[in-house]
């Protein structure tokens, strides 16, 4: 049995990027571009397909005419897709802090071999902290992602007044607003920095100082992050939608990220375990990782049932407007997407990660964890396009995007996981990872 | 049926495992080990196959969720059709609490009489403990002395493995 082994022999091990592992991700990027190339070409040149659902879309519109202001479909869309991966990839990103610091928190020991990874995924939390910013400015240009950013929208008088807008004008205001999203971006890249640095000064000097350090430091962060991810969740999303509302839409959107992000340290997990590293990394690893891959495809269906729900029971016009345009509104061209949402994020999970066998293979974790990224990013897609693009979504752009980001966040990742051994050599709980067992 | 047990009493888990596994390698059939509380690993060291409980459990579940399906659809579609909320009688979202809750409802109940069943646990049932210390802080080995088994032998390696005693003992409720 190799339950009792003593892994004496736990030694540094370091990742190599290979130069043929960096061109792989050059060619997504450069993928990417020709995707995103095509579509452009495609949104300019062949556009005028569209107007068949014209008429269709009156019946779901919400405010106004919902006339195109701002720019050319092409830019419209290219400046939605850019701000819905990068949405994405943000929360991913920081998801392997949050679950860092939750593992910290909770003493858990079985987690310490794949510390480095949740580590790792922050990496993209600064400069997609950044991009965001200027993607938010990108959009304020033409107005092309909130609505709410009009000129003279909240000013009596003006012709673009929306009373119920002007309402909101105390938290929705751009000044306001921008501090908000500083804030959430600064708190969030500051305790990567911090959880990454302690952890990196414990592989140097070794002892309990820096375990207890990170235990305090996690604790301080997972109550910000409960209010920070909240919080972002309603600028950056919900107020696409500026007259609709949710109080569960924190929450959706954090189950979303949270579930996302697991996939991810998963994927990187067992990407690593192929390429021959985390040779101490088991089956029983990989099953509680998997564990909570399935318990939180479940949780994300729970709170998505739980406003679909509500809504649909109570069918008030203003929030039924959210479900009307998703689900048959502009021509019906989302409710295929909206069913997929459920049974790539939920019915496919639940059933194929049911058993204990599924979750300690890693053929089948590879491609679990690859759908429910898919999944999550599309689920991002449906909330955003229909209110922002409404009958003007497409999907080469917004692949193409995708795949950019996805290149870029890579590169920057994989960097991260070589500065430092992917095996935290000095962590207090070592020996209790090197033998977990379920 | 009266049987006859060599105990081999242990005081630490860690020996014990060790000694589970190497007794097993001898060709020595354990009967049972009794510990104060649940060991990491002892399931896989004593060789015992994975509980088909879960394949139960599935089906159960789908049991009550069929049941619930049912129940909702026969009563508020067919049987006394009311209009509520002016949805239609047969509004599945509104459906999906009540299966979920009666899916769990069979999943667990289901599970837990069948294991009650398959372990012969019932009311009035007298547990036989072999070694009270099991109770307490020892660990105890149970090693049926059947024909071909030798009480030397087995005491032997029991105490080669770190055993702090070796007991013989007769159980009739076995």
């Amino acid at each position: 049995m190799a339950t009792l082994t003593h892994h004496d022999g736990v030694t540094a091990e370091y990742l190599e990027v290979s130069p043929s592992a960096r061109k792989k991700f050059i060619w997504i990027i450069v993928a990417g571009v020709l995707v995103l190339a095509a579509g452009l070409l495609l949104a300019v040149f062949g556009g005028g397909h569209h107007e068949g659902a014209e008429a269709a879309h009156g019946a779901a519109a919400a405010h106004g005419a919902a006339e195109h202001h701002g720019s050319p479909i092409w830019l419209k869309r290219l400046i939605m897709s850019l701000w819905h991966s990068n949405v994405f990839f943000l929360g991913v990103s920081v998801v392997g802090t949050v679950f860092l610091a939750i593992q910290s928190v909770a003493y858990a020991g079985w987690s310490v071999l794949v510390r480095r990874i949740m580590e790792a995924l922050g990496a993209w939390v600064l400069p997609g902290g950044i991009l965001l910013l200027v993607i938010f400015g990108l959009g304020l240009i033409n107005h092309d992602i909130f609505h709410w950013t009009m000129p003279g929208i909240m000013t009596e008088g003006n012709a673009n007044y929306d009373e119920i807008i002007a309402g909101k004008s105390g938290f929705l205001n751009i000044p306001f607003y921008l501090i908000r999203t500083v804030l959430y971006v600064a708190i969030w890249a500051f305790f990567t920095y911090k959880l990454r640095q302690l952890s990196l000064e414990e592989d140097l000097n070794g002892g309990t100082e820096y375990f207890h350090r990170t235990i305090n430091v996690s604790a301080l962060f997972l109550v910000l992050f409960a209010v920070t991810s909240s919080m972002a969740a309603w600028d950056w999303i919900m107020s696409v939608d500026v007259h609709w509302f949710s109080t569960m839409f924190g929450w959706y959107v954090f189950a979303s990220w949270w579930v996302s992000g697991i996939a991810a340290i998963t994927l990187t997990t067992i990407l690593l375990k192929q390429a021959g590293y985390l040779r101490w990394v088991q089956a029983s690893h990989l099953h509680d990782l998997g564990k909570f891959m399935f318990g939180f495809s479940i949780f994300w269906t729970y709170v998505w049932f739980s406003q679909f729900m509500l809504i649909w029971y109570a069918n008030l016009p203003e929030e039924a407007i959210y479900f009307n345009q998703r689900l048959g509104g502009f021509n019906g061209q989302y409710t295929w997407l909206f069913f997929f949402n459920l049974v790539i994020n939920f019915v496919f999970p639940f059933l194929v990660l049911m058993t204990r066998d599924a979750k300690r293979q890693m053929i089948m974790m590879k491609i679990v964890s690859i759908a429910i990224l898919i999944g999550h990013w599309s689920d991002f897609y449906l909330m955003l396009m229909p209110s922002t693009l409404q009958e003007n979504n497409g999907y080469l752009i917004e692949i193409g995007v995708a795949l950019v980001f996805l290149g870029l966040f890579l590169i920057l990742m994989t960097k991260r996981l070589s500065q430092a051994s992917l095996v935290p050599v000095n962590h207090p709980f070592m020996d209790e990872s090197l033998h977990h067992t379920t | 049926m009266t049987k006859r047990f060599a105990l081999g009493i242990f005081d630490d888990e860690d020996v014990l495992l060790h000694a589970v596994e190497n007794v097993r390698e001898a060709g020595v059939k354990i009967y049972e080990v009794f510990t104060p509380f649940p060991i990491h690993g002892m399931d896989d060291a004593l060789g015992i196959e994975r509980s088909r409980l879960p394949i139960a459990a599935f089906f159960y579940g789908l049991t009550g969720l069929c049941f619930a399906l049912w129940l909702q659809i026969y009563t508020l579609g067919f049987d006394w059709p009311m209009i509520i909320g002016g949805k239609p009688h047969i509004a599945l979202p509104a459906f999906i609490p009540v299966s979920f809750e009666l899916t769990v409802f069979f999943c667990c109940h289901g599970m837990v009489i069948t294991f009650y069943a398959i372990s012969k646990l019932y009311p009035r049932w007298k547990t036989p403990v072999l070694d009270v210390r099991s109770t307490d802080d020892k660990f105890v080995v149970a090693i049926e002395l059947k024909e071909g088994v030798d009480l030397g032998n087995v005491t032997q390696l029991l105490r080669a493995n770190g055993a702090s005693e070796v007991n013989e003992k007769e159980m009739s409720k076995f």
